[in-house]
């Protein structure tokens, strides 16, 4: 827990200052809200009997000095200078209060600042390998829920968590000055508050822990609902997920009131101590004044004592709501360290390589497992030739590692042994960017961005001109499509481009890719779901404009791959032939097995 | 799917705040009220008392020391100890005990109040959720096509949680702060009005004051709210990219379009921070200046001798008024800035009940259909008739409002479609003039490009849509007559996007058919070819799938929404891209699942892969909204039409 504080409390940053400044402020304005009540009491003492000043502690010697020169029965004088003091004691708690709330807020909000860029820029860095780890859900709420907590925690650290405790100490102190004997009064009630507060949120926390998450897998269950709409209302199952929906609802809300109801304790617990305060402070109160003949105690204090005793417990409780509060953010701080502890599994060469030659690719004998831990290796003792410019069709049924195998070419996993070599070069000795940017690949879970048909092409190449982007697009045949659009490139693309169609989508992400000037393009299943006439289209504007790239196609149909130089069939993480689409119809049955399922298989069933 | 429907353009998250709907509050309170009646008047009773309790303190106080301080002065006239002790302190012990009885009282309503309110607030929450959930199922599909899901999620989430807030703490809170302040005035008013006049005057004050650093706040943290949400939205969607950022080495542009992301959002909270972290120490002050003027001004009555006026009459300025009013006036102010405090919370969680009351307001899916789907046999005529036990066979059950009678007609699966028009948005007809007749038993194939509106026509034949010209009869019975859930319970469907639900894979083959026995579902399953991989499963049927499936591949969860389509049983099929997204080899497993699924039913099939399609009885070749080509395949390539260039352009490139 230690360790997570200090971690995080680096990110403080350039706001160290204002971290430092704001409790440092709280503190003055504390001192000076304690004193106010105090003098402030002394006041009406003075008023009642003006010629008693053994009572005063804080006044004494200005009302002495005063007296001297005004003379002892003008009262009215001495009065505003003590209430002029007064004000000007609220002024400087004014500003130091409004001064530390401004440096909290710098504070804090710089805070969450720094700690979201350095989550960011972290998560910027992972590797596919990292990311697979941690998932994409997990890292958004890191960097938003997580971030937010931890800044709240903060806030309330650098402004209460200083203000309460002072708070506490400082009125005991005082109130032991101010009510002597009458001050124990507060001991016997700071237990019982104390521990109420402790009890009850030991009780409570762990059925709210339980109940968040049970709360979090409520609302998973209707994001399932909504995306599964159409299969609920295909199968007319709208009163079976009500009735479902309701019984999980029901579940919460028990689990939530059986928490409700025992911090329901902290406020009456709360409004007992002070009622027992007020109805103990009046009564022992009169009584000691009246044996004393108004020595031991005088009336001034009454008012001065209660306040005293109403922060004491406001401040009893604020500690136990911070205790409450930081202890929920505390998971929000560890799953945060998580991400800043992470190393990227992929880094840059000591002296990298800065340009890539061609496109030749060599796989020597490689083998990969997606972690250490994995048995099963996902790909194993692959061999693969393929020279700059060949066209190469890769195809195996799921699980059979196609998508793992190109991975390894610009180096999103790195391999567990063997080498791949990129222009004859090992990929690890790469500059990473230099790698990637020679490297296009059109991964099969593909994404755009929100954001213009033009933006989102410029991810391919920045600086690409209106003409290229319109080039590319007809090398995918994206611009047939567009060109429909209303507003054509201009054309604003949703997030996760919800307003366009599968088969859209990919053409887009081909274009996107295109842009690059790869010297080697893969595509990963990325014609799945545009028709075959495109499909073949597409493929053949790529043999035309590009001829030099070297051009790796995994798909599903064997229309996609059988005109390619080189067919590759993977089976189980293992090459199984090699050749093309003749050879391979002689010599390989998965090959043919598959040819004759897509061409024939169901035409022979009639 | 919402190929034509576009969302305008809008920032997903940090809507504008839009002014509040006059009698959203008022609405929220009497749904709240509906819930709860005796509960709601028991806390309401509770807070005033507990209010009461926490108010009048002040009055006790005030006698007790005006008692002690006449007591004191009485010694110095000379009054012994004993004596004085025993004239003033029985009558202190009775204030006291009057006061502990008040004291128990407020005590024991603010208990029952908290309990109450734990049981209202979740118990209101359970209610609107399910209020909400349940209107959500009633919904036409249009809807959830035009929404995106995480607006949809966030009425479960953040507007919920506004709501939370304000059914557990502001209502109450408002109500107790108004009670007190009320308590309060009548108390001060029957202490001193010139004492009250001060606290009046300083309240003015402080209300001005909150106002203007209030008002500026609001605007700051409305901004904050929606640079929190251009921030978050970028991360999420960058974060699900993460890919692709890497492939396209977008890492240092990403980092530097977040870092003015990022930069704006700091610098919006903070502005938005300062502004609710000064108000805190600014109302503070104001009220210990307030009490300073109290001090003074009360001191100057009191050492002037001014004779004081309140509601009870007039008489001397007594010491103990000043130190009630010092109590009285921490209770004020206070008070006074929970209330400030308070109304932000209320218009935010105003809005969010605003945006649960649109939901709860939108138009349901209509149904007139009555024309409903029954079990049925034959009579020993050799008549259709109803019947309660599962026959195997089903009839549609016609009443005819005319004459009154009712007729039975046998569900076949005839599916015809007549010159149908139809388009999402009213201006812009994405299908045109399209007929289809499907007889019963026929497996019927939808060819062509993306965005032909081949799964628009499934769309219409389950009235997910409803048609805007032409006619579709289902076994002679057009589909507006049948009731919605009679139909879609007649029609199979196997989509291309599988959702799977949380629970075991037993649990989602049942889904078809909820009363299926553990025999049936398995014989289904093995009907999907899926029994083995089930069977391979660590827990075989019992294995739980959670989030979509997860842990599953494509095509294994395929399989598992075919099972599920299988134990339904329905006559008529529609697969839409079902076999799209898995690889060729598993397809083969797949097929033959599904031939076995579409033996001697209506099936609708939408494929890419002309494979699959190749052995229909028909296949219709989609373009543009408009049948081109229909016929067999043998017919079609007989045509040397599309279809054939298609067919043949898949060996062309050889």
């Amino acid at each position: 827990m230690l360790k997570t504080i200090k971690k995080l409390a680096s990110f403080v940053g350039e706001y160290k200052i204002n971290s430092i400044l704001s409790p440092l402020l709280v503190l003055l304005e504390v001192v000076m809200e304690c004193f106010i009540p105090a003098i402030a009491g002394e006041l009406i003492t003075f008023i009642q009997s003006p010629s008693k000043l053994d009572d005063l502690i804080f006044t004494k010697p200005i009302i002495t000095a005063m007296q001297k020169s005004v003379g002892y029965d003008n009262i009215i004088p001495i009065i505003a200078v003590l209430c002029a003091i007064l004000v000007v004691l609220a002024l400087l708690s004014l500003m130091f209060g409004t001064l530390a709330g401004i440096h909290c807020s710098r504070a804090s909000c710089g805070f969450a600042k720094n700690l979201r860029r350095g989550l960011y820029e972290k998560s910027q860095d992972f590797s596919f390998e990292n990311i697979d780890k941690f998932s994409t859900s997990s890292l958004v709420t890191r960097l938003t829920t997580d971030v937010t907590n931890v800044q709240q925690s903060f806030m309330m650290i650098i402004r209460t968590a200083i203000r309460s405790p002072f708070m506490f100490v400082f009125s005991i102190i005082m109130a032991f000055i101010v009510g002597g004997k009458m001050a124990w009064i507060f001991i016997v009630v700071i237990p019982i508050l104390a521990f109420t507060l402790i009890m009850v949120s030991k009780k409570a926390m762990p059925i709210f822990r339980k109940v968040f998450k049970k709360y979090d897998k409520l609302n998973g269950s209707i994001q399932e609902n909504v995306a599964g709409m159409r299969v609920v209302k295909s199968f007319v199952r709208e009163d079976y997920e009500n009735e479902k929906f309701n019984a999980a609802s029901d579940d919460v809300r028990n689990d939530f009131t059986r928490a409700e109801k025992i911090l329901a304790f902290n406020n009456p617990i709360m409004q007992f101590c002070m009622y027992f305060l007020m109805v103990g402070i009046l009564l022992v109160g009169s009584n000691l004044l009246i044996s004393s003949g108004g020595r031991a105690f005088d009336v001034g204090n009454f008012s001065t004592l209660l306040a005293y005793g109403m922060q004491i417990l406001m401040s009893l409780m604020m500690v136990s709501m911070i205790f409450v509060m930081t202890t929920m953010s505390l998971e929000s701080a560890n799953r945060i360290c998580e991400i800043i502890d992470e190393e990227s599994t992929i880094k840059n060469p000591a002296n990298p390589v800065n340009e890539v030659k061609n496109g030749d690719i060599t796989f020597e004998n490689v083998s990969f497992k997606y972690s250490q831990k994995a048995e099963k290796y996902a790909l194993s003792s692959i061999n693969l030739n393929i020279k700059s410019g060949q066209t190469v069709g890769i195809i195996g049924g799921t699980g059979s590692s196609k998508s793992t195998l190109i991975q390894l070419i610009p180096r999103l996993y790195d391999v567990t042994s063997g080498r791949v070599l990129v222009g004859g070069i090992d990929v690890r000795d790469y500059d990473i960017v230099t790698l990637r940017d020679a490297v296009g690949i059109v991964l099969q879970k593909n994404v755009l961005f929100s954001g213009t048909i033009k933006e989102n092409l410029r991810w391919g190449n920045e600086n690409a001109t209106d003409e290229e982007l319109v080039r590319a697009c007809q090398l995918s045949c994206a611009d047939e499509f567009i060109q429909g659009f209303p507003e054509k490139y201009d054309t604003y693309i949703e997030q996760g481009g919800t307003n366009v169609s599968g088969g859209q989508k990919q053409r887009l992400c081909i274009a996107r890719t295109l842009l690059k000037k790869p010297k080697i393009l893969i595509l990963d299943d990325s014609t799945s779901a545009v028709d075959t006439r495109t499909d073949a289209m597409i493929r053949k504007a790529m043999a035309e404009e590009i001829p030099d790239t070297t051009k790796i196609i995994i798909a599903q149909r064997i229309s996609s791959v059988q005109d390619a130089d080189v067919i590759v069939i993977l089976d189980d993480g293992k090459i199984n032939a090699i050749g093309n689409h003749d050879s391979l119809l002689e010599s390989s049955e998965i090959y043919k097995e598959i040819y004759t399922s897509q061409m024939k298989g169901a035409g022979n069933d009639e | 799917m919402n190929k034509t429907v576009k969302n305008p353009r809008q920032p997903n998250m940090g809507r504008p705040m839009k002014k509040l709907k006059k009698g959203t509050f008022s609405r929220f309170l009497k749904l709240l009220f509906s819930f709860y009646k005796a509960p709601f008047i028991i806390v309401l009773i509770c807070i005033c008392l507990s209010a009461i309790a926490t108010a009048c303190p002040s009055i006790f106080q005030k006698y007790v020391i005006d008692t002690v301080s006449t007591a004191l002065k009485e010694m110095q006239s000379g009054m012994s100890t004993g004596t004085a002790l025993d004239t003033y302190l029985p009558p202190v012990i009775t204030a006291v005990s009057i006061l502990a009885c008040i004291y128990v009282v407020g005590l024991v309503s603010a208990f029952i109040q908290t309990r109450t309110m734990a049981v209202v607030t979740q118990g209101s929450l359970h209610k609107l959720r399910t209020l909400m959930f349940g209107k959500m199922q009633k919904l036409p599909i249009k809807y959830f096509d035009t929404h995106a899901r995480g607006d949809i999620m966030s009425h479960y989430t953040n507007d919920i949680d506004s709501l939370r807030q304000l059914i557990s703490q502001s209502i109450p809170q408002i109500i107790n702060t108004v009670i007190i302040l009320c308590t309060v005035t009548v108390i001060m008013l029957s202490m001193s009005f010139w004492m009250t006049l001060v606290i009046v005057c300083g309240v003015i004050v402080m209300t001005f004051v909150t106002k203007k650093i209030g008002g500026s706040g609001a605007k700051y943290f409305r901004m904050q709210q929606e640079s929190l949400g251009a921030t978050e939205g970028y991360v999420e969607e960058m974060i699900n990219g993460q890919k692709v950022v890497k492939v396209f080495n977008y890492e240092p542009k990403s980092k530097e379009r977040f870092d003015k992301l990022n930069s704006k959002l700091c610098s919006d909270s903070t502005n938005a921070n300062i502004r609710a972290n000064t108000l805190m120490p600014i109302m503070n002050n104001l009220g210990h200046i307030l009490y300073v003027f109290l001090v003074l001004i009360g001191s100057l009555l009191f050492t002037n001798g001014v004779t004081n006026v309140s509601i009870t009459g007039t008489e001397l300025f007594t010491i103990g008024t000043v130190v009630a009013f010092l109590g009285l006036s921490k209770q004020f102010t206070n008070n006074v800035s929970q209330l400030s405090q308070q109304s932000n919370a209320i218009i935010m969680a105003l809005a969010g009940a605003e945006r649960i009351f649109e939901l709860l307001d939108e138009e349901p899916e209509v149904d007139n259909g009555y024309v409903t789907l029954v079990n049925a046999k034959y009579d020993e005529n050799g008549q259709l008739t109803e019947t309660n036990e599962r026959t195997g066979i089903w009839a549609w059950k016609h009443p005819h409002s005319a004459d009154g009678t009712v007729t039975y007609t046998r569900l076949m699966g005839d599916v015809r479609l007549n010159e149908v028009d139809f388009g999402y948005v009213e201006d812009k007809i994405v299908l045109h003039d399209v007929s289809i007749y499907a007889e019963p038993g026929q497996k019927i194939a939808f060819v062509g490009a993306t965005g032909a509106g081949k799964t628009t026509i499934t769309n219409l034949i389950n009235r997910f849509y409803d048609i805007a010209d032409g006619k579709i009869r289902y076994d002679g019975i057009n589909i507006n007559k049948i009731k919605k859930d009679d139909l879609r319970r007649s029609l199979g469907v196997v989509l291309q996007d599988v959702n799977l639900f949380t629970g075991t894979v037993m649990d989602n083959i049942r889904y078809g058919k909820l009363d299926a026995t553990d025999e049936e579902c398995i014989a289904a399953a093995k009907r999907a070819n899926a029994h083995s991989f089930i069977e391979m499963l660590p827990d075989g049927y019992n294995t739980m799938l959670t989030g979509s499936g997860s842990g599953l591949s494509q095509g294994q969860r395929q399989l598992i929404s075919i099972a599920r389509a299988a134990v339904a049983d329905p006559p008529v099929m529609i697969l839409d891209e079902a076999t799209s997204s898995i690889d060729t080899r598993t397809e083969s497993i797949v097929s033959a699942g599904m031939d076995a699924l579409m033996q001697g039913r209506t099936v609708f099939v939408i494929a890419h892969r002309l494979s699959t399609v190749k052995n229909s009885d028909v296949i219709m070749v989609l373009d543009k909204g408009r049948i081109i080509e229909r016929g067999s395949h043998d017919d079609l390539i007989a045509q040397k039409g599309k279809y054939y260039q298609l067919y043949t352009g898949a060996f062309e490139l050889e």
